[in-house]
């Protein structure tokens, strides 16, 4: 980021949540960068920003593509870039048909299941005998969040022929569909959609454009602000188009900074911690679609498509035996039936719906406080009083171990402690400082942190516990002879180090890397996740990290003082894959090899060595020259044109138009979420048609605009953290010093606001929803702005999601998240946790039983039932199927 | 002989043998994220105990109020409208223009095409100014030239530090100084009471009750060469620390790079060696009147003032003994 001539931060409150990162975006402001802060609040990210610009929560897709609108209209596309990398030439079915056509929806849209059938948005096929890419139908792909798999690639193609267009003017291009999907994303819209005027629109597109090109890159910067949303998938798309329009991926200073909500989320994704993962954006195999090997490896990446995902099967063979080592034959599949398979959605939110059902026993909380983190606490506190037993590890006893006795619905009365049969253990859990590890950051670095001194007394690491655990339960298993048992005792499962028998982290870290198992070299770790192997001669925990333990060297732990001479700073951590600090920078080099200027020169072709050289490791064939045009037939890397830059896409470049992987869309659409006291003033289609809702009486939403009882709930609210705080407030409210910093649970409201609903600065305010209802101090501010929305006024409130209601804390204080509704983003199952509908009103809330009754008054005056916003298609005109669904007709997995 | 006013070594005035670069901050409030992070690494570092009442103080994000006894760093928050920025603008314009800070060009970036950013910033409708507080360090210190019992003194690096152990909690220097900093440790703040009477959260044992305490610029971790624990852990470089001088150097550097940009509110605020402190150890920029963050606009030691008044004191005694002796030789006539 400190490269970037100009930053566009949106979505993300980076100074307050990502304050060590942020000193990046400073640099490059003392460099001379523009800081344009796009945010509901003017917050302490705007304070540093050359420019705040409010925007309503939710309307992200309507600014970024009238961005997309202002670049393609005013001719401002970086030409060679996006006709050599992009797939904007290529051609897309014939049977394709767009939102513009169908009143808000795409072709294909499935109203039986609520989600579409992909398979006429695939890209156009030349007559012949070219395998058919399989295209999974929405209600299976979202049912497994499919597309979490894309974190390290694109979805897979049957092969690499497409037909293409270099002048782009045939009308299925993908630049075409673009430019009129588009069109109607104009600035007015804009200005009655965000409530962004005329003025700071076109500030921001001239900032935007003037800041990229050949000598200059702008970057995005996007956190939960843009995830969380019933489209959050589809807002980062817009920015990618926008940014693969103006030549802004693969080069420094330049691409979608995507801000991680903690310490090594992204190596929890990595090395998942998500029911649909396996290590590596390997999928979960699911039942009845994944049941045979062959099957599963076919699924995740073809031979004849392009690029390193063709591989695939080296990475899970290599998996395969580094978890189950011996054991994992060719003549067994790789011990492949040893991986259990899904049968469904089991995200968080599905998980408690199952729990309010008694289909859950147990259950484990490990560095989560979902009574307080989750959206709908209220569910999630129910949900848990129906387990036979809970397991909590954390520092302190959170609001997730005490909710039996000191709830929220033990004050109300809706639970007594007395009938409560959860047995809830608690577990001490060891801090950072007293264990060590990697900590995988936003830029996919991983770096060692070291171990400070011993956890105190029974607390323990979370590998420790799971490495005892495991030790335990083998033993309990040993000489069992049922086949159920078998993955758990064939498992290789050997850490220890030290006297204690405590797990060796380092031990863990070069099963991750992986080692070589047969030949001269037995035991030697690998460098490369090209050197993976699919007959079983070598081990990868998880292929996109290895290297990082080469030559036995823990390179998370390197450590040179500003990471070495190079640009890159490539010796200070290590970043999958294979140390490159920018992914798919080829494209810093114009389809001849050449840098496209002096000043943003990262890595090109050098002519006399016959090699790609630079500042990094370049993120290619390190010696396919620019030129080449290999054979698509031969599949993989070597299928890779001289200016395939994407190598982890199926075809090579950059996808404006997604033929594949979005169960919502192979364009960004707009909108409106869930509850919204808004109309979708750009189609008929009032919410996203495929999104994951949940019709329940504890899940009800506010009527949207124009529907009766609207006004009930008429401000919008959107929950945000601090930087004094983390998150469910487990690592920072049991702390004095951070808890005197923000003691209190507040909302923030605009002068205009307060007055409307006379609210007192700094009294106390109630809020509520169809959901809940929550007090507040009110701190009223400038810091939000009124937007005039459509001619009307929308007023946002401001709401920190940090406090819980307890008795073990420091300071505790009542829920934000127990205002939201659930209703999910059908990729990746994310909920809608940045835009909600509520009232607000001066003085306290009331207490025990009469708090129950003024949420249900609410609901009942509002009307709301388990049908209100949850209706998929919303205008009846086009209710119909194009092309007409076929019953009976196999889906196409 | 140690001077009562204008520029100086304190050090040297102190006669320490070997005296050290002397040391300083420059906080640079115009890159500060408010993060609070120096206000937590100062009290783990020092051990000091929290503050407060765990409620909020209704001034904005800032809950821990003013520099006191037990917060030595506090970040000020401050909402400002256009009014403000503009009267702001003007008056830093005016300042420079008097001649104080120099104003030189900032160093251009050789490798960068024209910008195409414009030269003079919109005045925004709105801001945020934030900004980290500490105990200045003065060069002419009125806290310690008031400590009756030498338990504050001069340290070779030019900082002035309160001796707990010899401090008698008498509380002179809480008048002494004119910023305001230092307090001494009540049993009030020393145990803060949780909501529902309860003292929550483990907290380090409160030490140093009843005693004058402040910023020590941390004297410790200085004579192990190491950084003060603010400046060390502010993510944003906002609090840098170094040699004195260097410092001012910086400052003025970083004001005049905010006055070629059109930030004409930019002003430097302790760098001036003939202001009523002799100039202070910790520097400051500031993006509006001092007033604004809550700093007085001209301090003044109260010992700055003696030799004027000794001045006075002795014309006066003197003018007395004139008028007695008059009055004997008048009255042997």
């Amino acid at each position: 980021m400190a490269n970037a001539d100009c930053i566009v931060i949106q979505g993300s409150n980076m100074a307050e949540c990502h304050p060590v990162g942020f000193q990046w975006v400073e640099e490059a402001k003392s460099r001379g960068a523009r800081v344009i802060h796009v945010d509901p609040r003017f917050t302490r990210t705007s304070a540093i920003a050359d420019k705040h610009i409010p925007i309503r929560a939710g309307s992200d897709v309507v600014l970024l593509g009238a961005l997309i609108n202002y670049v393609l209209a005013n001719d401002l596309w970086f030409k060679e870039y996006v006709v050599a990398y992009t797939n904007a030439a290529t051609l897309v079915n014939e049977d394709f048909r767009d939102t513009e056509e169908l009143g808000g929806l795409f072709s294909g849209y499935d109203p039986e299941t609520g989600h579409y059938d992909p398979s006429t948005w695939a890209y156009a096929e030349s007559n012949g005998d070219l395998p058919a890419t399989v295209h999974e139908h929405g209600a299976s792909a979202s049912a497994r969040a499919a597309g979490d798999e894309h974190g390290s690639g694109g979805p897979s193609l049957a092969h690499a022929h497409v037909l293409r267009d270099e002048t782009l003017q045939d009308p299925r291009t993908v630049f075409q569909i673009l430019k009129r999907h588009y069109a109607r994303y104009t600035p007015e819209m804009v200005r009655d959609v965000c409530g962004i005027s005329a003025g700071d629109f076109a500030y921001l597109a001239r900032a935007i454009t003037e800041n990229s090109g050949r000598e200059r890159t702008t970057c995005f910067a996007y956190a939960v602000g843009w995830t969380q949303h019933t489209l959050g998938a589809q807002f980062i798309r817009t920015a990618a188009i926008l940014q693969l329009l103006l030549g802004n991926v693969g080069r420094p200073g330049s691409g979608i900074m995507a801000l991680r909500g903690h310490a090594s989320i992204q190596g929890s994704t990595d090395i998942p911690t998500l029911f649909n993962l396996l290590p590596g954006y390997l999928p979960m195999p699911s039942a009845g679609k994944h049941d045979t090997f062959a099957e599963y490896v076919a699924a995740v990446g073809t031979k004849k498509q392009k690029g390193f995902w063709a591989n695939s099967d080296t990475y899970i063979v290599s998996l395969l035996k580094a978890w189950w080592g011996d054991t994992a034959q060719a003549d067994n599949d790789w011990a492949y039936d040893y991986l259990p398979r899904l049968t469904g959605a089991h995200g968080t939110y599905q998980t408690v719906t199952e729990m309010l059902a008694g289909k859950v026993e147990g259950y484990f909380l490990l560095g989560q406080n979902p009574a307080v983190g989750s959206a709908n606490g209220r569910q999630q506190r129910l949900g848990m009083s129906h387990l036979k037993w809970l397991v909590v590890r954390d520092l302190s006893l959170i609001e997730s171990a005490t909710w039996w006795k000191d709830g929220p619905e033990i004050a109300s009365g809706e639970l007594r402690t007395e009938d409560i049969a959860t047995e809830v253990f608690f577990l001490p859990a060891a801090s950072y400082a007293e264990k060590a590890g990697t900590f995988t950051q936003t830029q996919r670095m991983l770096q060692w942190r070291h171990k400070a001194l011993d956890p105190p007394g029974e607390c323990q690491s979370d590998l420790d516990f799971f490495y005892r655990l495991g030790q335990r339960i083998r033993a309990k298993l040993a000489g069992s002879t049922d086949e159920r048992d078998r993955p758990l005792l064939d498992m290789t499962w050997d850490y220890s180090a030290g006297s204690r028998g405590d797990a060796d982290p380092e031990a863990v870290l070069a099963e991750i890397n992986g080692y070589q198992r047969t030949g001269p070299a037995a035991g030697k770790p690998l460098s490369s996740y090209t050197e993976l192997r699919a007959d079983g001669s070598t081990t990868a925990g998880c292929w996109i990290y290895t290297g990082v333990y080469a030559d036995g060297v823990n390179h998370a732990a390197d450590r040179v003082p500003h990471g070495g001479p190079l640009r890159s700073q490539s010796q200070w951590g290590w970043a999958w894959p294979a140390n490159r600090r920018i992914l798919y920078n080829r494209a810093s080099a114009d389809p001849d090899g050449k840098p496209w200027s002096e000043r943003k020169k990262w890595v090109w072709w050098d002519e006399d060595k016959d090699r790609w050289v630079g500042d990094d490791v370049p993120d290619f064939v390190a010696d396919r020259a620019p030129g080449s045009r290999p054979d698509p037939d031969l599949g993989g890397p070597a299928a890779l044109a001289g200016d395939d830059p994407f190598i982890m896409q199926s075809d090579g470049k950059g996808w404006l138009f997604a033929p594949k992987g979005m169960v919502d869309g192979p364009l960004p659409t707009h909108y409106e979420p869930q509850e919204s006291p808004v109309t979708n003033a750009l189609y008929p289609q009032q919410q996203s048609p495929a999104r994951i809702t949940f019709p329940r009486t504890d899940n009800l939403s506010a009527p949207s605009a124009g529907a009766p009882g609207a006004d009930i709930y008429p401000y919008v609210f959107t929950t945000y953290r601090l930087t004094e705080h983390h998150t469910a407030g487990g690592m920072s409210r049991w702390l004095p010093y951070l808890a005197e910093l923000q003691p209190e649970m507040f909302c923030e409201v605009s002068p205009a606001l307060a007055a409307e609903r006379g609210l007192e600065p700094y009294g106390w305010a109630t809020i509520i929803s169809p959901r809940a209802a929550i007090e507040a101090r009110v701190l009223v501010t400038d810091r939000l702005t009124p937007l005039v929305i459509g001619g009307r006024t929308v007023h946002q409130i401001g709401l920190p999601y940090h406090w819980g209601v307890g008795t073990q804390a420091v300071v505790s204080g009542d829920a934000a998240n127990d205002l939201l509704g659930v209703t999910l983003d059908p990729n990746v199952q994310i909920q809608e946790s940045k835009a909600g509908s509520c009232d607000i009103r001066p003085g306290r809330r009331p207490r025990g039983e009469q708090l129950l009754r003024l949420i249900a008054d609410y609901q009942t005056r509002s009307g709301a039932t388990i049908a209100t916003d949850n209706v998929r298609v919303t205008d009846p005109a086009h209710e119909i199927v194009d092309p007409p669904h076929e019953h009976g007709k196999e889906d196409g997995s | 002989m140690p001077q009562f006013a204008g520029p100086t070594d304190p050090a040297a005035d102190a006669r320490w043998p070997d005296i050290k670069p002397r040391k300083g901050f420059f906080t640079d409030t115009s890159i500060c994220i408010g993060c609070k992070a120096c206000e937590v690494a100062c009290k783990e570092w020092n051990h000091n105990p929290r503050d407060g009442d765990l409620e909020l103080l209704e001034s904005s994000y800032d809950n821990t109020g003013a520099l006191g006894a037990s917060t030595w760093r506090h970040v000020a928050f401050i909402e400002q409208g256009r009014e403000r920025i503009e009267q702001a603008r003007e008056s830093g314009r005016t300042l420079v223009d008097l001649g104080m800070p120099s104003v030189g060009a900032p160093a251009p970036d050789a490798a960068a095409p024209p910008s195409a950013q414009s030269a003079i910033p919109d005045t925004p409708e709105f801001r945020w100014l934030i900004s980290s507080d500490v105990c200045k360090h003065c060069t002419h210190a009125g806290c310690l030239d008031v400590c009756p019992t030498g338990a504050l003194f001069r340290t070779e690096f030019g900082t002035v530090v309160v001796q707990a152990d010899v401090c008698n909690g008498c509380g002179t220097c809480v008048a002494g100084c004119p910023f305001g900093v230092v307090e001494r440790r009540t049993d009030g703040t020393a145990a803060p009471k949780a909501k529902r009477g309860e003292r929550k959260g483990e907290q380090p044992d409160v030490p140093n009750l009843g005693v004058a305490q402040k910023c020590t610029l941390c004297y410790d971790r200085l004579i192990d060469d190491e950084a003060p624990a603010c400046a060390k852990t502010c993510p944003t470089t906002s609090i840098k620390f170094g040699d004195r001088e260097h410092m001012v150097a910086l400052a003025k550097d970083r004001v005049a790079e905010l006055h070629a940009q059109g930030r004409t509110e930019a002003r430097l605020y302790g760098a001036n060696e003939l202001d009523g402190v002799g100039g202070t150890g910790s520097v400051f920029l500031l993006l509006d009147e001092p007033e604004v963050y809550g700093l007085p606009p001209d301090p003044r030691v109260s010992t700055a003032d003696l030799p004027r008044m000794y001045k006075r004191a002795g014309i006066a005694a003197a003018g007395m003994a004139a008028a007695a002796i008059l009055a004997f030789v008048g009255g042997r006539r």
